[in-house]
């Protein structure tokens, strides 16, 4: 049974949206998903998202009666566990046809759920009393120490952004587009050193949605899944084991290349969760595609950029395009567009690309890697 | 300079002896007696073998800096702080926790990875955390 995207959007408008709910942007993702998918609400019968307002009232605001729910919540990855879920559900027969949402006020705050982060939490007991305030000053803890160990500079670490903004350039929907250097970057803000404002990502209002079904009910061409992986390390950042290599990363990414049956040399287009800029040097290492500490100067070399022989986030990524908070919504949406060819910043003949999706800070990780063919 | 704003941890049945120990002045962390390994944040049972014959054991209060951020943004209650080094120690046992490096001016010179620490213990409210210094300064009185 060949499992498919069949239907992908994001809502009509990204950015600052204080006229939109978190719900309003739920649903008018799953509209615009239904849409594109040329199908309704009857043709759902599964339905997964996280966070608020949660499955049971996407469906039941879109008059769905589902057989099969999920509301597997492990932050911004949690879309790509959805696909992969949904890819499973279907195989057993739970369900055919799944409605996967994401929308979040993570700008605007409206309708949007207050983080309940208490202090007898296991962040609040031994994160907290240490004055972080949100991924900033946690997801960054690691790059020190990945610096000092590889020999990765803050010029390298600067060209991430550097990069990505490349592509934003081509691309009208992302926040932000005009192109930027080096030095612009080092002499941003300083938000939490070694990290400037532009090496963090946006916080933006959006929404995105998917539908995964069979290929043989898919009634525009489909992009297939032919492979997916999932794995968690530390809840918090301070225990993550390795503070050079995301454990999470490597597992989902060896589960996922095993099960699609293909190499590093057979992926045309990649998309790395770009919350902070290390994020994509580890995403490459641990993928696989450079050796351990090569990836800063891979980045640095172009291979990333327009015109190199590994597009990565091609949408201006977290960085430049939006990042709602939880952004693989957004990292799935763009490889459908690339395998389809309907990108802003189109590369040319992508037929197999890997979506790397983070949640939490390095907490939890899927893999998935979709195709314009057939498994 | 009061520290009386600044988030106060809430100890549960499985992390009180920790808190138990900093009130004491004391850090202390889990070790497993079948595989003799430390391991820390608390927890029933020894995250490396499974066994769950482990016990309350003080370390030594030495670490070396494992990574950290300064941040410039304070959180609540760390307004008053200028930038202040959120850090990842590693102690000598082995296991990491989340601090603040005190005792010393926060630059990135003066805060290169590995340089050695001691910990100290700040009073928030009815709990003690656990703040570390540069093990090259005279003793006592770091702790703001």
């Amino acid at each position: 049974m060949n499992i498919v995207i069949a239907g992908a959007a994001e809502t009509d408008e990204l950015g600052k949206l204080p006229h939109m709910s978190t719900t309003q942007l739920h649903l008018q993702a799953a509209r615009n998903a239904l849409a594109d998918a040329g199908m309704t609400k009857d043709d759902i019968d599964g339905v997964a998202t996280v966070g608020v307002p949660g499955p049971i009232q996407i469906a039941h605001a879109l008059g769905i009666a589902p057989a099969w729910l999920d509301g597997t919540g492990v932050g911004g990855s949690s879309f790509l566990f959805h696909v992969r879920h949904a890819a499973a559900a279907i195989r057993a027969g739970l369900c055919t046809t799944v409605l996967i949402t994401h929308g979040e006020s993570g700008r605007s705050r409206v309708g949007a759920p207050r983080p309940a982060l208490g202090p007898d939490s296991l962040i609040g007991q031994f994160e907290l009393p240490y004055g972080v305030l949100g991924p900033p000053t946690m997801f960054t803890l690691t790059a020190l120490r990945y610096m000092k160990e590889t020999g990765l500079t803050h010029e390298q670490l600067a060209e991430v952004a550097v990069a990505q903004r490349r592509w934003a350039h081509r691309n009208p929907r992302a926040m932000y587009q005009d192109l930027i250097t080096v030095e612009d970057v080092l002499a941003s803000r300083m938000v939490a050193y070694p990290f400037h404002l532009l090496e963090c990502c946006l916080v933006t209002d959006g929404g995105g949605a998917l539908i995964v079904t069979t290929e043989e009910r898919a009634r525009r061409s489909p992009v297939h899944l032919l492979g997916s992986g999932e794995s968690a390390e530390s809840p918090i950042i301070s225990q993550m084991e390795d503070f050079t290599t995301s454990a999470a990363f490597r597992r989902s990414g060896e589960a996922a290349f095993a099960e699609a049956g293909i190499s590093h040399d057979d992926v045309d287009h990649l998309m790395i969760y770009d919350a902070f800029a290390h994020v994509p040097i580890y995403g490459l290492e641990d993928l696989g595609f450079v050796k351990r500490g090569e990836a800063g100067p891979f980045i640095a070399e172009g291979h990333t950029s327009p015109g190199g022989r590994l597009p990565l986030n091609t949408n201006g990524g977290g960085l430049s395009y939006t990042h709602t908070g939880m952004y693989g919504m957004f990292a799935i949406q763009e490889s459908v567009r690339q395998l389809r060819g309907e990108a802003a910043a189109q590369v040319p003949d992508v037929e197999v690309s890997v979506v790397l999706g983070n949640g939490g800070m390095f907490a939890s990780a899927a893999t998935l890697v979709l195709s314009s063919h057939r498994p | 300079m009061t520290a009386s704003h600044k988030p106060v941890p809430k100890p549960t049945p499985d992390t009180q002896p920790f808190w138990d120990g900093t009130a004491e002045g004391e850090l202390r962390i889990q070790r497993c007696r079948a595989c003799s390994r430390h391991y820390f944040y608390p927890r029933p049972a020894c995250p490396h073998c499974g066994s769950d014959d482990v016990t309350w054991v003080t370390a030594g209060g030495r670490a070396t800096l494992y990574s950290y951020v300064i941040s410039h943004r304070p959180a609540p209650g760390f307004e008053q702080d200028g930038p202040y080094a959120i850090a990842v120690v590693e102690l000598e046992e082995g296991v990491r926790m989340m601090t603040n490096i005190v005792g010393v001016e926060i630059t990135p010179e003066n805060l290169p990875l590995d340089m050695e620490l001691r910990v100290v213990f700040e009073q928030r409210g009815d709990v003690y955390v656990p703040l570390f210094e540069p093990a090259g300064e005279p003793a006592g009185g770091s702790a703001r």
